[in-house]
């Protein structure tokens, strides 16, 4: 709606990347990432949805086409949350959490009350002084998106974040996220190989398929937001779903020769 | 109630055995020795009674005690060398490849070199105190530096993809994530350091000999060789063992409460 006329933040155009050791992981990639949208990047594993993340993050360079920002602001203007929270084992949640605000030189109590913030925003609030192995699997993920949200970033790019956590943990944070999205106003861009997840948390899917990594098919989930556990049960998610499950089959399909 | 206190019980009974085991088999063999020795009637200067260890124990403690403090001195001396120059070039490893790269193999032909080989040679150029000062902290350098460095190149990907990401400094880098990723890998370099330092310190001063400063431990026991008081060379052995256990416990229990709340090594597997 609005959100397709706003300029891109990032466009990506014929982007390529093919590693040392000769791998294509992508190929001619076209893709606009709109402000304000929750864009999935659905396909098997090994399709270069994390090299497209990395290469977004600036961890990574493609090796061919461009990667345009709408502003030299945006760039690095980022949160970055992995598949496992990756958090630092040796200090505390709240160290943690600190680690963004630290890196650019606040002190900790300059930063306390934004640390605090973050926290309770993924209602983590009681457990500033645990650390990481005194937590579920569950709420180690909750810290890494409070660091990654302690910015108060304008793109949040998640690969693969709830992967590994068991069925009902993740509809919970399925939730949570996208309570957090609709209160910051973050910008997502989610990698996942799962179906259900994508269609439910998105506004739009890119599926992929490998060798090399491109993308298929675009599906728009027009369904408003806030989405609740409602929308598991309607029509239109229903029908989504198919839509990405073919066209996640095709993309599957066409490797299968390999 | 009782379901849970059960295996709590079982579990203190198991430990407590871990610790009554070896004590009776050694309370045991020191019976076994004191009754032979009893028995055969087998003359101190050949074969003394643990008893007999002990009394000469107390009756030569101001000796041995000097001789355990300056070999102790020694051994602290050279690991405290051994730890700074260790963690500061495993630093430069870590931050400059090529430094790494130049310097690294003189550290292993350093190590692979038997360091009873390298004292006399040594004993050249130093006095003696000083010789045997260096030769403990060769031995104890490599773990250090070796473990330290392997530390600081193991820090998370991901983490290092982060700390990328927030435009970090090599040096805050360095602070905040490869130095901490690298704590468990230094404690376990400084236990080992920590015996291989006392065993340097031994070794080179028994090559030492009587060009040797003649107060430690390792001078006792040759001393005590030459003037066949044997039941003291015994005495100053005890003491060397006693001082490596309690180095290598020192340092066990520093890491556990340096890691306890965050490294799996330090925890008790539950459950
Ligand atoms: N550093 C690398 N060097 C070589 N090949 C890589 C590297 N990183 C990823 N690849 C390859 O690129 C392809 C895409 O990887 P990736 O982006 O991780 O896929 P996905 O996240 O979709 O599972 C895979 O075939 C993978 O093996
Ligand atoms: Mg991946």
């Amino acid at each position: 709606m609005t959100n397709a006329i706003a300029p891109p933040i990032v466009r990506l155009r014929g982007v390529g990347k093919t590693f040392a050791n000769g791998t294509i992981a992508l190929e001619g990639l076209d893709l606009d990432v709109r402000s304000g949208e929750f864009l999935s990047l659905l396909g098997p594993s090994g399709c270069g949805k994390s090299t497209v993340l990395r290469m977004i993050a600036g961890l990574a360079s493609p090796s061919a086409g461009s990667i345009d920002w709408s502003d030299a602001q945006s760039r690095s203007d980022l949160g970055y949350v992995f598949q496992d929270s990756t958090l630092m084992p040796w200090t505390s949640v709240f160290n943690n959490v600190w680690l963004p605000l630290r890196l650019s030189g606040l002190s900790k109590a300059d930063a306390a009350t934004r640390i605090e913030e973050a926290l309770s925003l993924v209602g983590l609030s009681g457990f500033a002084k645990s650390y990481p192995r005194e937590l579920s699997g569950g709420m180690k993920m909750r810290v890494s998106i409070a660091r990654a949200l302690v910015l108060r970033p304008r793109l949040l790019l998640m690969d693969e974040p709830f992967a590994a956590l068991d069925e009902i943990t993740r509809f919970k944070l399925n939730n949570d996220l996208l309570r957090l999205k609709a209160e910051l106003g973050t910008t997502v861009i989610f990698v996942t190989h799962s179906v259900y997840e994508s269609v439910y948390l998105s506004s739009r899917i890119a599926v992929f398929a490998s060798r090399p990594g491109r993308i298929i098919d675009t599906i728009d989930i027009d369904a408003p937001y806030p989405r609740n556990e409602d929308f598991r049960h309607s029509a239109l998610y229903a029908e989504r779903s198919r839509a990405a499950s073919t066209a996640l089959m095709s993309a599957i399909a066409a490797e299968d020769h390999l | 109630m009782s379901a849970q206190s059960r295996p709590a019980i079982a579990m203190n009974a198991e430990r407590a055995l871990d610790i009554a085991l070896p004590v009776c088999v050694f309370l045991g063999a020191l019976g076994v020795w004191e009754a032979i020795v009893a028995l055969k009637d087998i003359p101190p200067y050949i074969l003394p009674a643990p008893s007999r260890i002990a009394s000469t124990l107390i009756a030569d403690w101001d000796t041995l005690s000097g001789s355990l403090w300056v070999t102790l001195r020694i051994t602290f001396a050279a690991l405290f060398a051994a730890v700074v120059g260790g963690v500061a070039l495993a630093i430069l490893f870590a931050q400059w490849k090529w430094v790494e790269r130049s310097f690294f193999p003189f550290a292993v032909i350093l190590q692979v070199t038997p360091i009873v080989a390298i004292a006399p040679l040594l004993l050249v150029y130093l006095d003696g105190g000083t010789a045997v000062l260096v030769c403990a902290f060769v031995v104890a350098f490599f773990p250090i530096l070796s473990n330290t460095a392997l530390g600081l190149a193991s820090a998370d990907h991901n983490l290092l993809d982060l700390f990328e990401l927030y435009r970090a400094s090599r040096w805050q880098q360095l602070i905040y994530l490869r130095l901490p990723s690298a704590l468990p890998y230094f404690l376990g370099g400084l236990r080992i350091g920590g015996g291989l330092a006392l065993i340097g310190a031994i070794v080179a001063e028994i090559a030492a000999g009587s060009a040797g400063q003649g107060a430690g431990l390792a001078f006792r026991i040759v001393e005590s060789g030459y003037r066949l008081n044997i039941p003291r060379m015994f005495a100053a052995l005890v003491l060397i063992s006693v001082a490596g256990i309690l180095i290598f416990l020192f340092f066990t229990l520093l890491s556990r409460v340096l890691l306890g709340r965050w490294h799996d090594s330090a925890r008790s597997r539950e459950g």
